[in-house]
């Protein structure tokens, strides 16, 4: 593993030293094998999964999610991912979809969050109920354009901190979001690394999760995303749900605002 | 208990087009767990689909198919409204049947 | 699906999806077919394949078309099918030449059934596909390479 990453930071460095490949066919060939995975997402499996468990009654309290609210009324659901991270009066924090969704099985189910969490994501033969719970709710933000404004003082807040993170140079390696996100035109390999600080970067970055990996056969939540970007930079890696982690999606939701959603996507 | 199908079946033009994806871990038998131990093989072996109770498709996997496997083919006939069926069973026996209507 | 059918299905162990799907009237008696076919998914070489699958000496043919990617960007997953303007064909089996075992997969096709099929398929490396497909008793086949870049890191 590390021999491999030593391998790709090298081949990052050279990427990002401007070297233009020439590797335009085996570009349109990979864009036929996305288009043919396209029709027939597993994550729809993920999505039907998830909706039953929103609609089950669950945990020591035996209720379902159908109460929770997301950000638009409790139940209300459509739309509500893409208006996400927000400022939640009730818990007087701004939450991710993700950290809200923990509240709600916490509150309204009265699971203890050490419990949900546990498995926030999946392994082989160890599916996550978070995944699939993530994958429903952003399934109903499915063509609706991303809107984070970041108007409310609390989520402007975390914007800023989120591009303070995203510029800050850190870790043995001294690398920083921008490094790899940060610029135009950029490629790991055959990735595409979309520039994250633009409204057309994020908006494609951002409206198409969360995504079925391919390469893992499981769905990946933004949390996962950026908690796995994070130690790819070699940066210490942060507790699920951490602050900085929705301070990250705030700053990129807000440069994708307007994009619309494309979701659940599907990622090599 | 094996979690639902999704099955995608639209008949155009007298042909029915059906696209299932099956909820299916499809191990290979020589992937390592994370303590070296070898994970045995679990994976779909036999599919049928059954269009208003008849077979329009019958197929057999083998660890090659993809995990979560995904299957699109297309039968003469079909009408919106018809009851469409896909049933798998794995090499332990546990098996899987889900039905649509036709759209 | 009615309770009796649920009933049959979880009972018939030992029966073989097609036996039990006979039993639980889903489909006649003369619809069920073969168990799975071991010796055809344990072989290790395309020779051993065909032979296990009846289909030694298919011939090369440009009447049926593999459809997939020149280049899979993983091999956990390439998109792969099958499709035939020829009449009558019984059935197809994918191969896919590198990999440990050939056979990824066969699909009977009952009249009315089109010849085209698609699935998606595991492939450790680079390696042609083979499509073998039975139609009027005999069979044939075609083969396409598909390349495999295992996009290493990037998480
Ligand atoms: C070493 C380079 C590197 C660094 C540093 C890095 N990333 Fe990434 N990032 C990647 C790669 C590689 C991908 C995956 C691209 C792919 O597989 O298509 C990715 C994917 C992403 C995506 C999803 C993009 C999409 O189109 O779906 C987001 C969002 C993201 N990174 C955010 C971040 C943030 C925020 C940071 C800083 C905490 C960061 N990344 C640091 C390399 C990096």
């Amino acid at each position: 593993m590390r021999a491999r990453l030593q391998a790709v930071l090298a081949t990052a460095a050279l990427v990002l030293a401007g070297s233009a490949l020439a590797q335009d066919s085996t570009m349109d060939e990979i864009a036929k094998y996305r288009e043919m995975l396209a029709d027939g997402n597993p994550a729809e499996l993920f999505e039907l999964k998830g909706e039953a468990l929103w609609k089950k009654a669950r945990g020591p309290k035996n209720a379902s999610l159908e109460q929770c609210d997301m950000g638009l009324g409790p139940g209300k659901l459509d739309g509500a991912y893409a208006q996400l991270p927000r400022y939640f009066p009730d818990t007087r924090k701004v939450m991710d979809v993700e950290s809200r969704l923990v509240h709600c099985m916490v509150s309204l189910q009265g699971f203890k969050e050490e419990d949900v969490t546990r498995q926030w994501f999946s392994r082989p033969g160890k599916e996550s109920d978070i995944e699939a719970l993530v994958t429903y709710i952003g399934a109903k933000s499915n063509g609706m354009k991303i809107d984070v404004p970041a108007r409310h003082p609390e989520e402007a807040r975390m914007a800023k901190v989120g591009e303070y993170i995203f510029y800050r140079r850190s870790g043995p390696q001294d690398f920083s979001c921008s490094i790899c996100h940060g610029q135009n035109d950029k490629r790991i390999r055959l990735q595409d690394l979309g520039n994250l600080t633009t409204q057309a970067g994020a908006g494609v970055a951002m409206s198409t999760w969360p995504s079925y990996r391919v390469s893992q056969g499981a769905m990946w939540t933004m949390q996962r995303r950026l908690i796995d970007c994070m130690r790819q930079a070699r940066w210490p890696e942060p507790k699920y749900l951490s602050d900085s982690v929705i301070a990250l999606q705030v700053y990129l939701q807000k440069n994708a605002s307007g994009t619309v959603m494309q979701t659940p996507g599907i990622k090599r | 208990m094996a979690d639902p199908m999704k099955i995608r079946a639209s008949a155009k033009d007298g042909i029915t087009e059906v696209k299932v994806l099956m909820s299916h871990e499809m191990e290979t038998g020589q992937r390592k767990d994370s303590s070296g131990n070898l994970v045995p093989a679990h994976f779909i072996t036999e599919l049928s689909a059954e269009h208003n109770g008849k077979q329009v498709l019958a197929a057999q996997f083998g660890t090659a198919v993809s995990k979560n496997p995904y299957l699109a083919f297309k039968f003469k006939g079909g009408a919106k409204g018809d009851k469409l069926a896909v049933s798998w069973m794995d090499n332990k026996g546990e098996k899987r049947t889900d039905e649509v209507a036709i759209n | 699906m009615n309770m009796q059918r649920r009933e049959a299905l979880k009972a018939g162990g030992g029966l073989g999806l097609f036996g039990l799907l006979a039993a639980a009237g889903l489909i006649t008696p003369s619809q069920a077919r073969a168990e799975w076919n071991k010796s055809a998914f344990d072989a290790k070489t395309i020779e051993e394949t065909l032979k296990a699958l009846g289909a030694t000496g298919a011939q090369s043919s440009t009447d049926i078309q593999i459809t997939a990617p020149d280049i899979a960007e993983n091999g956990a997953v390439v998109p792969v099918g099958v499709v035939s303007a020829l009449a009558g064909v019984e059935v197809i089996a994918l191969l896919i030449e590198k990999n440990p075992n050939p056979l990824a997969a066969s699909f009977t096709l009952p009249a009315g059934t089109e010849a085209s099929v698609q699935t998606r398929v595991k492939m450790g490396q680079t390696s042609d596909v083979i499509a073998v497909v039975k139609v009027g008793g005999k069979f044939i086949m075609t083969k396409k390479e598909i390349k495999v870049t295992l996009g290493g890191c990037g998480g």
